[in-house]
């Protein structure tokens, strides 16, 4: 049978599908995308750029044609609390001669351009797809330009048909590598801090945790990548150890960090009270400071006593609904489930664009019996078990949120997107809030009237 | 945050900074959004799907769909032949459209495959189409891109079967906001001629929430009426740069003469198109659109003086923003910083010359302002620091600057992803004018008010 719903799956896809209780494969993930699938998934170009893009005094210019760039220019809510320039949008702009004769000669001219006008002490040139193909040398132009203007010059390799997103993560740890490679040694002699791993400072949610780390007395040296500069950047391999969040974006970073430089790394999630609560107890215990660990129960005590009542008055209203995830990363995925319980919200279809067979592990312990697990969904795939699974909430990106409210479901941004900063006590707040505004606005009732 | 643009200008050559353009595919996503029943699809790597897709969505706020052909290292080597074909077969198998329309990317492009042989060996089944269209980014920008797929339409499915021509108009209406497709539809319509129009967003990408998702909503322009559309006895072509090159290309192909008129924004160029009917079908104006324009002309009379010596910039599109200085000059405001980001002309793309047509509506107003195709928000910002305007009408990027040097932005053309309505409510016709005055009006009143001192505050304005 087949419809315009898609109520045929192409067989290629039903690995990728499956319902908790059921007796099925193991979850496939972590391939391609099927040709002519309405994929929802980005490449390795937007994967590097949303990793490294919170570099905030870089000039992040994009060798290509126009279109990646402009669809690139300020989108992520990235904050800074200092440099603008990361917010411009750079592109070579590639013309029919450039593609026959190559790009090399523009780009040179362009960094020499950028870097007479803005002084960066940073250029990071990301190559696409058709950078690529044309085969211009990054590399060369690259170091070429470093050579002539004295300032770091680095070549991003994202051109796009070259994996997935997660590639271009791989990618972006590699550049940070390089630039924390390129700081001056011997490093200035400073006092034990930390590294924070995959936290882009979203509507400001960077901020939240350092306050939360200067409250305990832990310094925190870098932030990666979020409100971050060069120079902080640069102060990283003197750290202590490093906390890390994104997983999905910066674990990579993390086990090259300590191969390098012999920083050991744990798993931090700050997505809800109880994990928010647990990763600030494990990184006080890590300090192996008493002092720290007592100031760190201190806090908690404070911050979740001021935010218990209003998440216990949202839950009130929020019992027994249900919700549908549809995130980027798995590692994201797991701490959503939680927070949602927290809530009393029961999370009933659950997906990533690029979870790792661990995660998905990991989530089908978590989740109740029932729930559907997808990898790299499609439109058709997600509306049906939406509907199926009778969701009251969507938590997607920016193509998912039409597709809920045309279902008449209620939806929230967990990604470029965002509003408000949805880490640690007052991000669990600001979470429960959200989607108390969006699941009991009364527009949802015309539209069962109207239906 | 572009408080570090420097006010002095210098001749650039390597980079554009901040772009006034985007890119080819996105246009042909959205033209082919105005066929229904059609699924665009992207030949290329899946990330430039995703872009396109999302930016559209941001704009429009409604899904969009399209497939991809998800390229990956292998076909960038050996081209993606086999991908586009696979892509075929799964997309009528999975969400069987009616109409598959295919542009090219950048990587598509660069590596050469030959689109119109892999869809001759691919397998369609019977009663279904697969249309296409060359969409390089390097060349043009995402209107010329919109006009290629609207060329597509022609070259695949217009024909001439009939001996004698109907009575009946094309209508390509360009680069414009469904809002605006319905409007013209509906003058169209009261002007009592029967019309084509193609490709047509309306009903596609404004379509009303029912509980369900429909992956092809009930709008869009049908296949069979795109096919007689070699049968009308004229098309008008809404905009050089985003309708001329395909209404040419039916001239060609079917002998249907062409006439360019420019976007019916304004009341000149609104009146351009209802004289093109009336002229050509022998139709009579209606009171209803008399009535219309009586009110537009009204109005501008009791505003003119909140407008006239206004200094106004204007970026966007190059239809969109040749009518809008047409139509700021019926007002007495005085046009001195004009730019797009689409090219002056382009291969194999859409024909228009931009800085001739709008210096010429400037001369003729004996006005002399800045005027530019090809530029960016970087150098259009640099203008308005060395001569600063009282106004600033583009889409969302403009905020930026009107933040930078505090001036109101009205938000007109594409994209605008930071307020919602604007793509349900029309721009065009005498309706659209008086819709754009009062976004106009308001603008520049809101701004009197808030920097009037508190004993110069006007109860009346
Ligand atoms: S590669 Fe070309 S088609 Fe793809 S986003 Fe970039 S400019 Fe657009
Ligand atoms: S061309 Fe490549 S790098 Fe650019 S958006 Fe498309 S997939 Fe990504």
């Amino acid at each position: 049978m087949k419809t315009d719903r898609g109520e045929t799956l192409l067989k290629a896809r039903t690995g990728f599908i499956r319902t908790k209780g059921e007796r099925m494969p193991t979850q496939s993930c972590e391939a391609d995308s099927v040709s002519g699938s309405v994929s929802q998934r980005a490449c390795v170009y937007c994967g590097a750029r949303v990793v490294l893009n919170p570099i905030t005094d870089a000039v992040h210019l994009v060798h290509g044609p126009i279109g990646c760039a402009s669809y690139t220019f300020d989108i992520r809510g990235s904050l800074s609390s200092g440099a603008e320039l990361y917010r411009y949008s750079f592109s070579t702009d590639l013309k029919e001669q450039d593609i026959i004769f190559g790009g090399e000669r523009k780009l040179a001219a362009a960094i020499d351009e950028l870097v007479q006008k803005y002084h960066p002490p940073l250029v990071l040139v990301y190559s696409t797809c058709v950078a690529g193909v044309i085969g211009d040398d990054l590399e060369a132009v690259c170091r070429a330009a470093a050579q002539r203007h004295g300032i770091a010059v680095l070549p991003v390799e994202s051109s796009g048909f070259a994996g997935n997103k997660s590639e271009g993560y791989r990618v972006a740890c590699e550049v940070l590598m390089r630039l924390m490679e390129a700081g001056n040694s011997p490093l200035p002699a400073m006092e034990p801090g930390i590294n924070y791993l995959g936290d882009y400072n979203l509507a400001g949610e960077l901020w939240i945790i350092g306050g939360y780390l200067r409250r305990m007395g832990v310094k925190l040296n870098a932030a990666f990548t979020g409100d971050s500069s060069l120079k902080a950047l640069q102060t990283a391999p003197a750290a202590a150890f490093n906390i890390v969040q994104c997983a999905g974006s910066m674990g990579y970073l993390a086990k090259r960090m300590q191969e390098r430089y012999g920083i050991p790394f744990f798993h931090v999630s700050f997505l809800g009270l109880q994990d928010s609560a647990d990763s600030l107890r494990l990184i006080a215990s890590a300090t192996g400071d008493e002092e720290v660990m007592a100031r760190t129960e201190e806090l908690i005590a404070e911050e979740a006593g001021q935010a218990e009542p209003f998440i216990q008055a949202y839950r009130d209203k929020l019992s027994g609904k249900k919700a549908a995830v549809y995130v980027g990363g798995g590692f994201k995925a797991i701490s959503l489930i939680k927070q949602f319980r927290e809530l009393g919200v029961e999370v009933v279809m659950i997906g990533t664009q690029t979870g790792r067979k661990e995660e998905y592990d990991e989530i089908h312990n978590l989740v109740e019996d029932g729930t559907v697990i997808l990898d790299d969904a499609n439109p058709a795939e997600l509306e049906r078990f939406m509907s199926r699974q009778g969701a009251d909430l969507l938590v997607g990106g920016v193509k998912e949120r039409p597709l809920a409210y045309k279902l008449g479901v209620a939806f929230i941004d967990h990604n470029h997107d965002r509003k408000h900063p949805l880490s640690g006590f007052e991000g669990a707040v600001h979470f429960a809030r959200e989607v108390y505004h969006t699941v009991c606005s009364p527009v949802w009732k015309y539209v069962k009237q109207g239906g | 945050m572009l408080d570090s643009t420097p006010r002095e200008i210098i001749a650039r050559t390597g980079a554009v900074i901040n772009p006034a353009k985007t890119c080819q595919p996105i246009g042909a996503m959205y033209a082919a959004l105005g066929i229904h029943r059609c699924l665009p699809h992207s030949h290329g790597s899946q990330g430039c799907c995703a872009y396109h897709r999302s930016h559209l969505t941001r704009h429009f706020r409604e899904p969009v769909m399209a497939s991809t052909s998800s390229f990956t290292e292998g076909a960038s080597v050996f081209g993606g032949s086999a991908n586009l074909k696979t892509a075929i077969k799964n997309v009528f198998t999975l969400y069987n459209p009616d109409v598959i329309a295919v542009h090219t990317t950048c990587l598509s492009e660069t590596i050469g495959d030959d689109i119109p042989s892999i869809i001759k060996s691919a397998a369609i089944p019977p009663g279904k189409m697969v249309i296409h269209a060359n969409t390089p980014s390097y060349q043009g920008s995402h209107v010329t891109g919109f006009s290629n797929m609207t060329k597509g339409m022609v070259n695949y499915l217009a024909e001439a079967s009939l001996e004698n021509k109907r009575e009946q108009v094309n209508i390509l209406p360009g680069f414009l906001n469904p809002g605006d497709m319905r409007e013209i539809k509906r003058l169209t319509a009261l002007m009592g001629v029967p019309f084509i129009m193609f490709p047509d967003t309306s009903g596609s990408l404004d379509s009303p929430m029912s509980g369900q998702f429909n992956m092809f909503p009930k709008g869009g322009a049908r296949v069979e009426a795109i096919r007689d559309s070699g049968n009308s006895s004229l098309t008008l072509a809404l905009g050089e740069y985003a309708a001329s090159d395909p209404a040419y290309q039916l001239e060609r192909k079917c002998l249907v003469p062409a006439v360019v008129l420019r976007t019916p924004i304004g009341i000149q160029a609104t009146d351009a198109l209802i004289m093109a009917l009336r002229q050509h079908f022998v139709a009579e104006v209606p009171d209803e659109i008399e009535e219309e324009r009586g009110q537009l002309v009204d109005i501008m009379t009791d505003l003119h003086y909140h407008f006239h010596g206004k200094k106004v910039a204007i970026f966007g599109d190059p239809d969109i923003v040749a009518s809008l200085t047409e139509m700021v000059l019926s007002l007495g405001m005085k046009p001195v910083h004009l730019l797009t980001g689409t090219p002056n002309t382009s291969l194999g793309g859409a024909q228009g010359n931009f800085e001739a047509t709008v210096t010429a509506m400037l001369e003729d107003a004996g006005l002399a302002g800045r005027v530019k195709a090809g530029g960016d928000l970087f150098e259009l910002h640099q203008w308005i620091k060395n001569e600063p305007v009282d106004l600033l009408i583009g889409n969302t990027y403009g905020k930026y600057i009107a933040r930078a040097e505090d001036i109101p932005l009205v938000r007109v053309g594409f994209p605008i992803l930071d307020r919602g309505v604007h793509s349900y409510l029309p721009v065009v016709g005498y309706r659209g004018a008086l819709r754009l005055m009062e976004m106009i009006d308001n603008a520049l009143q809101d701004r009197v008010d808030r920097d009037a001192r508190d004993e110069d505050l006007e109860l009346i304005m």
